[in-house]
């Protein structure tokens, strides 16, 4: 038990300072400074990349799987409320709700 | 704008504090690691790694290989960033995917405002659930009967819809999209996610 106490703070402060550093690089680092036009623009391009990578992990990922599971529906609703110009909000709710809702079923 | 997300953030933290309670990580440690690190899927990583029995360096690597994506976004954001050493490195802590996607939303500009307003609220939501999860434990169901996971795939899903305003924007995404399902299945958590990055590059050639 102290031994397993000990490892779990020996994490929690290193992925914590790890991270802060991680997240500090840009704003620390480069902070208020202006970037070259086609450097930004290539960064500003980051967001579509990395976002729909997100929708695959957190869509279609479990552990180094993909499947198909009830998060699809959720997905399937999300994009409806997408399509349909829906606040953010409404297409997270949508997601949410057809995600529990085949979970329910099956 | 963030409002609705708050809710979302509090129920994944629960979550995240129940993993915390069945990997014997203390709830304090818990609450200190949401507070600190902020940082919803490192965290879920490296609990799992101890909980399993795998060591300190493993948890670390992994919680760490998942945050490296926000070296490349802080630096895509840095131009935002004004005033003293110590003011930068607290705004930048409250930058996680969904503060900063919601502030890159709308329109081209970033906006730290909604930035840093999403942050605290998310933060807030993530630490109070995590504090509830740790404590309470089993008392809540399991967060994944209510679709949490569902929800947040679809919020990544809308804020990439409210990317897509260009051909290049679109060859960003598929070229993310398709690098993550190719390296899942063979990378460690956390490298698809980065390498996506990569994604970027799409088209940049082209302008």
């Amino acid at each position: 038990m102290e031994a397993r106490l000990s490892a779990a703070w020996a994490s929690v402060i290193a992925v914590g300072a790890g991270t802060a550093a991680l997240k500090a690089v840009g704003p620390v680092v480069v902070g208020g400074r202006r970037l070259p036009p086609r450097l930004l623009e290539l960064l500003s391009m980051l967001a579509p990349a990395l976002l729909a990578a997100l929708v695959i992990d957190e869509g279609f990922a479990s552990g180094r799987s993909l499947v198909l599971d009830a998060r699809v529906a959720g997905l399937a609703a999300g994009a409806m409320a997408v399509v349909l110009r829906a606040p953010i909000w409404v297409v997270v709710v949508a997601g949410a709700g057809a995600t529990a809702l085949v979970r329910l079923l099956t | 704008m963030a409002a609705p997300l708050v809710p979302a953030a509090a129920a994944l933290g629960a979550s995240f504090g129940v993993l915390a309670r069945t990997a014997h990580v203390g709830a304090v440690a818990a609450v200190v690691m949401s507070a600190t690190t902020f940082a919803g899927s490192a965290q879920v990583a490296a609990v799992s790694v101890l909980g399993a029995g795998g060591g300190v360096a493993a948890a670390v690597v992994a919680a760490l290989l998942l945050n490296a994506r926000y070296a490349p976004i802080g630096i895509s954001i840095a131009e935002s960033f004004r005033g003293r050493f110590l003011r930068r490195l607290a705004e930048a802590q409250l930058v996680v995917d969904e503060s900063w996607a919601l502030a890159r939303g709308g329109t081209a500009a970033f906006d730290r405002g909604v930035l840093l307003g999403a942050g605290v609220a998310l933060w807030v939501g993530w630490t109070g659930g995590t504090a509830a999860g740790a404590l309470l434990g089993g008392v809540i169901g399991d967060p994944k009967s209510f679709g949490l996971d569902g929800a947040f795939a679809a919020l990544f899903l809308g804020l990439v819809g409210s990317q897509l305003r260009s051909r290049r924007a679109f060859a960003a995404a598929a070229g993310g999209a398709l690098i993550a399902v190719a390296l899942t299945p063979v990378t460690p958590p956390g490298i698809p996610i980065l390498a996506a990055t990569a994604a970027a590059l799409a088209g940049w050639r082209r302008a």
